[in-house]
């Protein structure tokens, strides 16, 4: 009876599966970003001393961006009469391809990869490099100084800092001798083999990639393209409803993608920390067979989205924190500071891989892990204890109230008589 | 020969992209549309690169390590044809083609 | 359905086509880069197509993300008016459209007949499926200067490699970014040179 179905799927099973992974990184686009704008909302109103969402969906308004998106379904889709119709409609699409395309080569566990590809990182770069496109067309079709004026920020920001970029994220290239992500990321199984510790050109390599990345999805302080106190809200002034969602997508879409390739290229990918397999713990090891395979890569599944959104959230922490440059001062940290750090990095780590001999590279790769987990552990502590202190003690020179003890502020204005 | 060879079809498109380029090379006025012609022209030659890498067994690296040099040349052709064309659009305050019909700047 | 690759390449194959008739027809520059944009991409499909990923992906990154960003910066310099357009006659576009039409008739000729004469040789020798592999890693040794040569039973020496190639185009591409520079840089317009 069922000879036709098999039939059916040895000739169409392979579109069906096509289809299916496709549905489901777009589902993850979606859903990645309801979760970020969500997570955006609640980080920027902590930061500002308010609560954030409270209300939609119980508990914390973890609805909150449901309700906004079903709101911006039903929002009328105006088009300005001065646009040009067509560059409007299509920009947007453009955008998302770019950032959607990224997702098809990266790996979110041991094997879950839309297609494998030997050079998935420099297919990431470049997929997302094509996204610029779109936000020009964005700003220029939307005959609008604002939109413009965004649109040209946008292009030559994102177009400086793609080089930094890319050459940040080869150092750990020319040490792992792989572009391949999903090869990369089993390299690093233990957390002292992670590739951020590997020696110092790498350590510095990450924190150079994290802020071109942050520069590259025009996030704050680089967020020029939509700086909202001088061009309205930049490139996407003139859009509302369902392409302005498509805008948000392919956004948080490139910053999850960008923190994505800092986790497999830096962190360890789905790496728990312990050099142990979980797709053969659970499948070999314990027997569980396909299975545990299965519930391992669901934990590297899981572990790897943890990591990806905890750097998402250290890039809305610093959107929050930093006040914006101007874009002179964007350009020139690209072009001046940058790309020189980016090419001493690579050049720095060639050598050193040719020619530091292997002990010494472990020892002093042993001491920048030693040193970065005791500079983890202070941090977390410092936390800890300024958690506990009641507020407006504890940090020198923040606002407290004059009358209370303790109070070394500007000397309390006098009263009118 | 029965069924369509593959490579007949690469070799079909590259040369409507090139025709393609051509025809837009001579029709536009704007200076920079010639430039998206030759654009147009070069892919169609990179496709025919690539397929006879894939189909011809002597040209196997050959064929992209060209197209490789070929789309690295557009770009810096691209990058020295708009300086030229800003430079015309400095001193004419126009990009149409047919204006620049003097030898002197 | 053990093989896609004709139906891969009949879905993609045809759009590149009319993007490319498109980027043709459109008189306004900027939706003809657009066109463009769509054909670029569609060629770097039929890229990856045919198993060259890292010659799709430095289609992607160099093309799009480069040179098409220079173009639509081009047009927004040099624009007077918002959406700038420019005029071809009518008897022009007919003698483009029959010269184009030749040259394709012509092209096309040319490359039936090639794969017709070619077509007993070609099914002796067709290769496997490349992997991607294979191709990025050999294609950077070339670069490197490690000879990779054509993998002829004739010619069994395999000493050609690329290395003097790629550093004249390095080289080259110095060169040119030190030209454009040097003739993009802003200068003040005649009459305001001869006003003072």
């Amino acid at each position: 009876m069922l000879d036709w179905l098999s039939d059916a799927w040895r000739d169409y099973g392979i579109f069906a599966l096509a289809l299916i992974a496709s549905n489901a990184l777009i589902g993850f686009m979606l859903i990645n970003a309801i979760f970020s704008v969500w997570l955006e909302r609640k980080v920027a109103g902590r930061i500002q001393d308010r609560l954030g969402p409270t209300r939609v969906g119980g508990k914390f308004g973890w609805l909150q961006t449901l309700a906004d998106g079903m709101k911006l379904l039903v929002k009328e889709d105006t088009i300005p009469a001065a646009a040009d119709q067509f560059l409007f409609r299509v920009g947007p699409y453009i955008a998302l391809v770019g950032s959607f395309l990224a997702f098809v080569a990266l790996p979110f566990g041991d094997g879950v990869v839309a297609r494998e590809m030997n050079i998935a990182l420099f297919f990431m770069l470049a997929v997302m490099s094509s996204e610029v496109f779109g936000i020009i067309l964005i700003g220029y079709g939307s005959g609008s100084k604002w939109s413009l004026f965004g649109g040209i920020r946008e292009s030559a920001q994102m177009v400086s800092y793609e080089i930094p970029m890319a050459l940040c994220v080869l150092v750990p290239v020319v040490v792992a001798g792989s572009m391949n992500l999903g090869e990369v990321a089993k390299m690093q199984s233990s957390i002292w083999n992670w590739l951020i510790f590997h020696d110092p050109f790498t350590f510095c390599a990450f924190w150079t990639y994290f802020t071109c990345a942050m520069a590259s999805c025009k996030r704050a302080p680089f967020d020029l393209a939509e700086a909202e106190s001088e061009l309205v809200a930049g490139f996407h002034t003139e859009y509302s409803g369902f392409r302005w969602l498509v805008i948000f997508m392919a956004e948080y879409g490139s910053m999850f993608a960008v923190s994505g390739i800092a986790c497999i290229m830096f962190l360890g990918g789905w790496s728990i920390g312990v050099p142990v397999e979980l797709t053969t713990f659970f499948g070999e090891t314990i027997g569980l067979g396909t299975f545990g395979m299965v519930i391992g890569n669901v934990i590297n599944v899981t572990v790897f989205l943890t990591k990806g959104w905890i750097l998402v959230f250290v890039m809305m922490w610093v959107r929050w924190t930093l006040p914006r440059l101007r874009i002179d001062q964007v350009m020139m940290m690209c072009l001046k500071y940058l790309i020189p750090i980016s090419c001493v990095l690579l050049v720095g780590v060639a050598l050193w891989t040719l020619w530091i001999p292997a002990p010494i590279q472990r020892y002093i790769a042993w001491g920048i892990f030693a040193v970065s987990m005791g500079a983890t552990a202070w941090l977390v502590m410092q936390m800890i204890t300024l958690a506990k202190l009641p507020p407006g003690t504890g940090m020198p020179g923040m606002w407290r109230l004059a009358d209370e003890p303790g109070y070394h502020g500007a000397p309390k204005a006098e009263k009118p008589a | 020969m029965n069924e369509l060879d593959p490579l007949l079809g690469y070799l079909c498109l590259a040369a409507l992209l090139f025709t393609c380029g051509v025809v837009c090379m001579a029709t536009k006025r704007n200076a920079i549309g010639v430039l998206i012609g030759v654009e147009l022209v070069l892919n169609g030659a990179n496709v025919n690169f690539v397929a006879f890498s894939r189909y011809h067994p002597n040209f196997q690296v050959e064929g992209m390590i060209f197209a490789l040099f070929v789309i690295v040349m557009a770009a810096g052709e691209a990058a020295t044809a708009l300086a030229i064309v800003l430079n015309f659009y400095n001193n004419h305050s126009t990009v149409d083609v047919d204006s620049a019909d003097e030898l002197k700047g | 359905m053990d093989d896609l690759h004709p139906y891969m390449f009949w879905l993609i194959a045809p759009l590149t086509g009319l993007c490319a008739i498109a980027t043709v027809i459109t008189q306004n520059i900027v939706r003809s880069a657009t066109w463009l944009l769509f054909t670029l991409a569609g060629t770097s499909s039929i890229f990856f197509l045919l198993g060259a990923d890292l010659v799709g992906a430095i289609q992607l990154l160099v093309y799009v993300g480069g040179t098409m960003v220079l173009v639509i910066f081009g047009v927004m310099l040099t624009a007077q008016g918002p959406f700038i357009t420019m005029k071809t006659s009518g008897a022009e576009w007919a003698i483009s459209i029959v010269a184009g039409i030749m040259l394709f008739a012509v092209l096309g000729f040319g490359a039936t007949h090639y794969v017709r004469s070619s077509a007993e040789r070609a099914k002796e020798t067709v290769p496997e499926n490349p992997k991607d592999s294979r191709n990025s890693t050999t294609i950077g040794q070339g670069l490197l200067g490690v000879p990779v040569g054509p993998s002829d039973p004739k010619m069994p020496s395999q000493t050609i490699h690329y290395l003097l190639p790629f550093e004249i185009v390095s080289v080259h591409l110095l060169v040119v970014l030190i030209g454009a520079a040097y003739l993009a840089r802003t200068k003040r317009r005649k009459e305001e040179e001869a006003a003072p």
